[in-house]
């Protein structure tokens, strides 16, 4: 990819965050901003990112592949994150995220829509275990879900997509 | 204002005082006061003191007296650093956020504190990834707000102590909230623990001395400092003095996170705060400390939430998250859901874990699907007593104590799904018979 001006920039700032010598205490940062324009990173990216904080390409990988919320594959434009650990399924979260993969058309373990708008998955602690059902929609909480209010917030960002 | 048993909150002003998280309603209900009274009147030891006779302690978990943590800081080596946990992951707990969220300053002036305390130039707040919302928003905006006033960078409030305060976001891993697995994960490695000693007092991050405190915990620092160590101790027990946020969870009426002083009863904050349980039904278990607890059954209902008494019990005060089980609920499907939690955040690095949690799961998958036999109920224990002790951090053993109490009250759910026959010694891979 390489780094547009802006994104520069904010990289930038990003590593006067760190000591001068601690370039590396940016990756997670610098992968953050490697994958906001299309939801996944592909190779040039995580070139991009070694490049820019000279470290090997494998470290990079090794990353990636540690933490959960960088993704290699492409994914929707949305990617919906529902708990169902402990807390949320004691409060209904596992008979929630079921019904909510049907209505979506994916199978139990979710995937990805057929327009390819959103990616649904089931997810470990969110730390919202007093408004299950909850889940994230591109990291952004939507709480004390029912199955009108998530076909709701759906509908309201297919609509927000084809709009462009 | 407050609750019955609080006048006024001490941790969640913000349900006192509406808009607290702008700097400006903050500094006009006694924010940052703590500040200008250290710099302009105290020594830096003299707020580890004050916080070490309030016998505040840690908020996070283990509970370690915060001032006596910040006195193994030595003086002569220097940069020295702060870095906050807000790695809030574990199932149960959700306070951490909402105290980020509404009352931001306070968090952000017991940083302050805690870095001229022990003479730190900079400190890194690491929240989980799942935080980024907040952390670019809300929160960034405070520290913004703090700087403009003069309360962060350079010669704070015109005196020679400049402190930089950073976010810092993880992406998704449990683990990182294990100290020096947060560290790790700070300097832009996997985030796997380290080994102790050194201990982070001493070596930390890069290397440097580091004081790592919970949310929770620095927000106690600058009430603590205003008022003094008398005044907070009028809260709670001789030993867990204070207050304390408890996270209720599952089957209640109004879950929540509710502040209470410590040493209250588990019954008060099920039934007064909690509103009792959905359709008047029994509580079945409870686990005091999220997913890692040792459950505890009802007849513990009246055992009093301060860190002695809860060890007492035979479980822990943790970071105070209260998942309540009713009558309804399958034992073993609850303690299956909470080692499939511990399985996907194991970091690998361990055996004892690692394959630890792998063998847990794969037998609760077989005693669930109808598979099991006495010996797989006998051989979790066997599992776990195998992890016990052995796993390299905490966050390995956290898995241990939820199986062990399962086992123990609800051992009749686990043999009536023990149905099937012994295995013949033909059938007896464990590979075959489990997946």
């Amino acid at each position: 990819m390489g780094w547009t001006q802006a994104e520069q920039q904010e990289l930038d700032a990003i590593l006067k965050k760190y000591p001068a010598d601690r370039k590396l205490s940016a990756v997670l940062p610098a992968l953050y901003l490697a994958q906001r324009e299309k939801n996944w990173l592909d190779d040039d990216d995580i070139e991009a990112v070694a490049a820019a904080l000279d470290i090997p390409v494998t470290h990079v990988h090794s990353i990636i592949g540690f933490y959960t919320l960088f993704r290699k594959e492409p994914t929707g434009k949305y990617m919906v994150q529902v708990c169902t650990d402990l807390p949320c399924a004691l409060r209904g979260a596992e008979g929630f995220y079921k019904r909510f993969c049907e209505r979506m058309g994916l199978g139990p373990h979710g995937g990805t829509t057929e327009d390819g708008l959103f990616t649904v998955e089931e997810v470990v602690c969110l730390a919202a275990c007093d408004k299950a059902p909850m889940c994230q929609i591109n990291l952004e909480f939507f709480e004390s879900l029912t199955d009108d209010k998530i076909d709701e917030i759906i509908a309201s960002l297919r609509e927000q997509a084809l709009k462009g | 204002m407050g609750n019955e048993l609080l006048e006024k909150y001490v941790l969640f002003r913000h349900r006192d005082v509406e808009n607290i998280h702008q700097i400006d309603v903050y500094r006009a209900n006694d924010g940052y006061k703590a500040l200008e009274k250290a710099l302009k009147e105290m020594q830096p030891d003299d707020v580890t003191n004050v916080v070490k006779a309030s016998g505040l302690r840690g908020r996070g978990g283990a509970g370690f007296p915060a001032g006596v943590k910040w006195s193994f800081i030595p003086k002569n080596i220097s940069p020295k650093y702060i870095v906050v946990n807000a790695d809030e992951s574990e199932p149960g707990t959700f306070k951490d956020r909402e105290i980020m969220t509404f009352n931001p300053h306070q968090m952000i002036e017991g940083i302050i504190l805690t870095a001229f305390a022990v003479g730190a130039a900079a400190a890194y707040v690491y929240g989980r990834g799942e935080f980024r919302t907040l952390f670019l928003g809300r929160l960034q905006a405070a520290v913004d707000e703090a700087y403009e006033k003069g309360y962060l960078g350079k010669n704070i409030l015109g005196t020679n102590f400049s402190c930089d305060l950073y976010l810092h976001l993880g992406a998704g891993a449990y683990i990182c909230g294990e100290e020096t697995a947060l560290l790790n994960s700070l300097e832009g490695l996997m985030g796997q623990p380290r080994s102790r000693p050194p201990f982070p007092a001493v070596e930390g991050l890069y290397a440097k001395p580091t004081v790592i405190n919970n949310v929770e915990t620095l927000t106690n620092v600058p009430p603590i400092v205003l008022n003094g160590s008398d005044w907070y101790r009028q809260y709670g027990t001789e030993k867990s003095p204070g207050t304390k946020i408890f996270s209720l969870s599952g089957r209640v009426n109004k879950p929540g996170n509710y502040e209470l002083p410590l040493g209250v009863p588990i019954r008060y904050l099920i039934e007064e705060c909690g509103g009792g349980i959905i359709d008047g039904k029994e509580v079945k278990g409870i686990l005091p400390a999220g997913a890692s607890s040792a459950i505890i059954g009802p007849d513990k209902l009246d055992t009093t939430m301060d860190y002695e008494a809860m060890a007492a019990a035979g479980t822990m005060l943790g970071s105070a998250s209260f998942i309540i089980l009713d009558e309804t609920v399958d034992a073993v499907w609850a303690a299956e859901k909470n080692v499939k939690f511990f399985k996907h955040e194991s970091c690998g690095k361990c055996s004892p874990c690692r394959e630890g949690t792998f063998w847990l799961t794969g037998v609760y998958r077989k005693l669930r699907e109808g598979r099991g036999s006495k010996e797989d109920v006998q051989l979790l224990e066997t599992i776990i007593g195998q992890m016990e002790g052995n796993c390299f951090c905490l966050l390995g053993e956290f898995a241990v104590p939820g199986v062990r109490t399962s086992l123990n009250l609800f051992r009749s759910e686990y043999e009536a799904l023990a149905v099937a026959e012994k295995e013949t010694a033909s059938q007896k891979s464990p590979v075959h018979t489990l997946f």
